[in-house]
């Protein structure tokens, strides 16, 4: 039997199988904020090891809360700081050049194809999008994964969405991924990879991809990933020109990571999206979800467009198509947050940010901000909000708020009327 | 060095209790996990259960029910229990990254069939229940008033191992 992507990467980085069903793999990418990483590396301190596996093979970013709020946000960003001049790490990224992690590392060509990758952070399955192994994990394992460059698994089974069809006008990468979650619930895909595959992937950009593995987690899957090819190729080639003598001859090279035909899945579900609507969450799990038809009329505080899901500069583009030339209604306040320093210079230089200003916007500089309800644009109690991010739960963006998840075009047009509003409608 | 394990029993019975539920994200500003003590549960409503009371303050097991822990990939989760002394969970199922800081922290996510969760939150009705577990024999015998029931658990030998190391650090560091 042929193998997946999955398991092509668990056999090309095994370390040690100290029990059967264990595996130990070699990493190729720790990510690292400053949210989880100052306790493990307080407790490397506390151990007498404060060391780095390997200071090229890690990326730092402060991005949750930046620039700090305040003294703890201050005190996590310095332990941080401290840490990565410390061991010299050469790619840390700090006020100013900052930007949301899962945005700015792939941004950077830091992701390749067949690459192992574990961060503090749950959507590190954003980064499944280039056909690596991207995994959140918790604090301890990113302690040893920054000691000794390991992390171990359960070999995880994959589940195969084909989505198939063709997206109707003004429904979006978002707005799939939403419909999947909403199929297979909460924890439909726990302990699995959910690989996106068919032709509206094949179609679909690395932006609108790193969308759809980035909610991978929301259907409780380790990762998402998309088969790497020539768009992945042309996305990465500025960063790997050096290596490969043409781009064909790259896309050779990544096409080993590609699932076998005849792999073997936990399941494999077909998906035909043609007469997919746009697509909005409810209450407090992700998996609840509705057309935005559906909700038509709710009226919301704030709308929040940004996130590592969908703060990339498509996902700004398309709100500004539908912002151009028009206000949002008073009843709303309405952030953006570009999620990096290069998107927001795009953005700048095609006009978005003045859109967005001349709409009535609050343009932040590229954080998490409000999406964990730390900072910039934290809910009052019962307050609602419309927000491009991945996580309704309650009281996420702020103690007693709630939080509609949609995409930027949906989230553009429900600024514009203060309530929840399809934006093929307008 | 190994953590200790099973005493008296808190139950949540619900499915998707998330980590904002178990800590919420406010408090992920604090870099000592001894910082969140206090905030154990804070955010998690469910009829009968005060995050303030004394249930949860004698409390050194929670049983619950479906992918517990689900969410964000933050260990303050783990940590707060850890820091509150309840060094075992009991549930359906988990989430895959909550159950893992669990064992990289030598503590201990049991999963058991939901008819012997069913009959483990049953037991309520005799009183107070007090659960004790045995690692070696895979064994939890949970008592309340005069009534008594055994569960047998899986365990993986490297959850066991992590347990026994006292966590995945310990583990790690020995071998690699
Ligand atoms: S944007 Fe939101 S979901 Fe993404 S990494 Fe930041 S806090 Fe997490």
């Amino acid at each position: 039997m042929g193998k997946t992507l999955a398991e092509k990467i668990f056999d090309s980085h095994l370390r040690d199988e100290p029990f059967s069903g264990t595996k130990i793999l070699n990493l190729d990418r720790v990510l690292c904020h400053e949210i989880t990483t100052p306790v493990a590396i307080a407790d490397l301190i506390w151990r007498e090891k404060d060391r780095v596996f390997d200071r090229e093979k890690l990326k730092v970013v402060i991005d949750h809360v930046t620039p700090s709020k305040d003294t703890k946000t201050a005190t996590q960003a310095k332990i941080l700081r401290d840490w990565a001049r410390r061991h010299e790490i050469p790619d840390f990224f700090d006020v100013g050049r900052n930007g949301v992690c899962h945005a700015i590392f792939p941004e950077k060509g830091y992701i390749r194809p067949g690459f192992t990758v574990i961060m503090g952070d749950s959507h590190t399955c954003t980064h499944g999008a280039f056909g690596a192994f991207a995994a959140g994990v918790g604090t301890t394992d990113l302690e040893v994964g920054i000691l000794k460059g390991v992390c171990a698994f359960r070999e995880p089974a994959t589940i195969r969405i084909n989505l198939n069809g063709t997206l109707a006008e003004g429904v979006y990468a978002k707005d799939v991924i939403l419909h999947v979650i909403a199929k297979l619930g909460v924890n439909g895909a726990t302990d699995r990879v959910i690989e996106f595959r068919g032709s509206i992937v094949d179609a679909m950009s690395m932006e609108a991809r790193m969308t759809l593995c980035n909610m991978a987690v929301e259907a409780g899957g380790t990762s998402g990933v998309c088969m790497p090819d020539m768009t992945t190729v042309e996305y990465l080639w500025e960063f790997i020109k050096g290596d490969f003598s043409s781009k064909e001859a790259a896309l050779e090279d990544y096409q080993q990571w590609i699932s076998d035909d005849d792999a073997g899945y936990a399941d494999v579900l077909d998906i035909d999206v043609s007469t997919l609507e746009p697509q909005v969450t409810f209450g407090y799990k992700p998996d609840c979800v509705k057309t935005m038809e559906e909700l038509s009329g709710t009226p919301v505080d704030q709308v929040y467009i940004g996130t590592c899901t969908n703060g990339r500069i498509e996902d700004l583009r398309q709100a500004a198509a539908v912002l151009k030339g028009k206000m949002i209604a008073d009843s709303v306040r309405g952030i953006v947050s570009p999620a990096t320093p290069k998107i927001f210079q795009d953005a700048l230089k095609e006009g978005i940010i003045q859109i967005f200003m001349d709409a009535g916007f609050c343009v932040t500089n590229p954080t998490c901000g409000a999406c964990l309800g730390m900072s910039n644009g934290v809910l009052a109690e019962g307050e609602v909000a419309a927000a491009t991010s991945n996580r309704n739960f309650n009281g996420r963006m702020g103690k007693g708020g709630m939080v509609h998840l949609m995409s930027p075009a949906s989230a553009a047009a429900t600024a514009l009327t203060g309530v929840i509003t399809d934006a093929r409608t307008l | 060095m190994q953590k200790k394990f099973g005493g008296a029993a808190i139950f949540l019975d619900r499915s998707d209790i998330n980590t904002d539920e178990i800590i919420p994200a406010k408090y992920l500003t604090e870099v000592t996990k001894e910082a969140l003590k206090p905030y154990i549960l804070e955010d998690l409503k469910l009829d009968g259960f005060d995050p303030k009371g004394d249930d949860l303050k004698n409390a050194t097991v929670v049983v619950t029910r479906e992918n517990f822990g689900c969410g964000s990939s933050r260990e303050h989760a783990p940590w707060v229990f850890e820091v509150n002394d309840v060094h075992t969970v009991i549930a359906e199922s988990y989430a895959r990254i909550f159950r893992q800081n669990m064992f990289n922290c030598g503590m201990l996510a049991i999963e058991l069939p939901k008819q012997d969760i069913d009959a483990l939150m049953a037991l309520r009705q005799a009183g107070k229940v007090t659960v004790a577990v045995d690692l070696d024999a895979q064994k939890l015998t949970a008592q309340a008033g005069d009534q008594k029931k055994e569960f047998s658990f899986e365990i993986s030998q490297f959850d066991k191992a992590l347990v026994e190391a006292g966590g995945w650090v310990e583990f790690a560091d020995a071998r690699y």
